[in-house]
């Protein structure tokens, strides 16, 4: 065998492994959200199928793969089939440019963070699909919401961490985490952790950003006509959204893998757990903000900050070069 | 500046909210494991309804039926029978608990004690048909929660005897024939 097909066998087997273990995980997250919620709200949570529940994950997979699938009968067939793929597989696509370990990821990807942002626009037209395809009026309430809220959000998460990019000088996942050697961007970039993360926790609809979705006034939102597996689909699209907008929190702002001491696997999965539990605790504490709100939120507040966070970065690197040269 | 301050503030308590919240973590939790730790239902929990004795041995029961009129999802049953020395006592008596509610009405209802809630809530079954109790399911041996109880003693239809008018808080009948000038 030759080397370069050599190399190409181990990419492949570790691109395979690392999306397995993503969906994996993020369908265990929903028995780990569950025990969290619990946890945060004095009860125990699923705690009776195996030992500690850990087997609740196969219970609710058998019962959702001997559900009906339906597909109402006035709805869009093929876009109500394609919306809950688009949806799953937009972020698992784009879990694709989060490296690991320096030596376990995906791709490595010149335009890295730009390819997140192609994705994520794609990933709502998941959820546009599925509230149009369903001609029901809350599927559609959802979505349109969903479409007011991408609309405020995706123009500040942009922005917000053209800081990162700026200090790096790259758009390279890679090269941006070789940058934090020193120091995480956590701290000079502050302002920009703020903003994409809340344009994260919006851009996986994860409460209290979960407008479109809002059980409470909207049956399920955009997903009320879902049933089954194509129910699970975005189901665990949402869990993936989590684990790739945590990893790329880990990323871009806490320094990938590293960290004194333990190894850069270790490193990274504390990071990304923290923020898992970080998005776990939003939903466990904070409610729901009316939509007109969260638009005047990323509007006024959100896109200014960027915009600010931008402006004094680059000045700060102008000014350093200047003063180097 | 008011408004960059009310930034702060709203930033800070939703900190603050993640922060309580997180706390309870390290709270005691409420959840009881049910089947492993067992419930300790108050005395006048209203669960399995059982018909009682009185404190000489005999059914309570009248059946005056006031309690099947009074359940308001109709599943109590019975007929009214007779025995020698003339006490009214139910031939059958039937309590669907499928449809019990549990609300307490019968004892409400009932004259004589005789149908009890008590706080055992563990009914469940496999099979609907053996959800229905008869009486000899509902009926116990003791008086239930009124230990002294006995409506024989006190008032009451004239039963070999006991004829009219001897009970404890009773005046003998009064001929109003002989009222008369
Ligand atoms: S508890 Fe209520 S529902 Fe049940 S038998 Fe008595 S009156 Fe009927
Ligand atoms: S249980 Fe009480 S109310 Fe019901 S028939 Fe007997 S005496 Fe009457």
């Amino acid at each position: 065998m030759s080397p370069e097909l050599t190399t190409i066998l181990v990419t492949v087997a570790q691109g395979i492994v690392i999306l397995l273990v993503a969906v994996l995980v993020a369908a265990y997250l929903s028995w780990v959200e569950r025990r969290l919620l619990a946890w945060w709200q004095d009860r125990y949570g699923p705690n009776r199928v195996g030992p500690f529940g850990t087997m609740q994950l196969v219970a609710d997979m058998l019962k959702m793969f001997f559900k009906e699938d339906w597909i109402p009968p006035f709805a869009d067939k093929l876009t109500f089939i394609l919306a809950p793929i688009v949806s799953m597989s937009a972020f698992m696509l784009a879990f694709a440019i989060i490296p690991i370990t320096p030596n376990w990821f995906v791709a490595d990807l010149n335009i890295g963070i730009l390819y997140f942002f192609m994705l994520a626009g794609l990933a709502v037209y998941g959820v546009l699909f599925a509230g149009w395809s369903s001609v029901s009026k809350y599927a559609l309430l959802g979505s349109l919401r969903s479409t007011a809220q991408s609309v405020s959000y995706e123009v500040f998460m942009g922005l917000s961490i053209m800081g990162v990019v700026a200090q790096a000088g790259s758009f390279n996942m890679i090269e941006i985490v070789n940058a934090q050697q020193n120091i995480w961007f956590i701290i000079p970039q502050f302002f920009g952790f703020i903003t994409f993360f809340a344009s994260g926790v919006a851009v996986t609809h994860r409460s209290p950003f979960d407008l479109p979705e809002s059980e409470a006034e909207l049956g399920a939102g955009y997903h009320t006509e879902y049933s089954g597996m194509k129910w699970g689909m975005f189901f665990v699209g949402e869990y993936v959204g989590i684990l790739l907008v945590s990893g790329l929190l880990v990323t871009l702002f806490l320094g990938g893998w590293h960290g004194p001491l333990l190894p850069p696997f270790v490193w990274f999965m504390l990071k990304i757990s923290f923020f898992i539990m970080l998005f776990i605790l939003l939903r466990a504490a904070l409610p729901r903000p009316r939509y007109d709100q969260l638009m005047s939120v990323g509007w006024k507040i959100c896109l200014p900050l960027t915009l600010i966070n931008l402006l004094l970065t680059g000045a700060i690197i102008l000014w350093q070069q200047g003063g180097g040269a | 500046m008011n408004y960059l301050w009310s930034l702060v503030t709203d930033f800070g308590t939703q900190l603050r909210s993640l922060w309580m919240v997180f706390s309870h973590g390290f709270r005691k939790r409420d959840t009881l494991q049910y089947p492993e730790q067992k419930v300790n239902a108050p005395p006048r929990y209203r669960g399995r309804i059982v018909l009682t004795r009185d404190p000489d041995g005999n059914e309570r029961c009248v059946a005056c039926n006031l309690c099947a009129v009074a359940c308001p999802v109709g599943c109590i049953s019975l007929q009214k029978a007779e025995s020698a020395d003339g006490r009214w006592y139910p031939e059958f008596f039937r309590i669907n608990f499928s449809r019990c509610i549990f609300c307490g009405m019968c004892e409400e209802a009932c004259p004589t004690t005789a149908i009890q809630l008590t706080p055992d809530f563990e009914l469940a079954d496999y099979k609907r048909t053996s959800l229905v109790y008869e009486k000899e399911h509902l009926l116990i041996s003791g008086p239930g929660k009124y230990p002294d109880y006995n409506f024989y003693h006190i008032a009451g239809m004239a039963i070999s005897g006991k004829p009219k008018g001897s009970g404890q808080n009773e005046a003998p009948p009064i001929d109003t024939k002989s009222l008369l000038p």
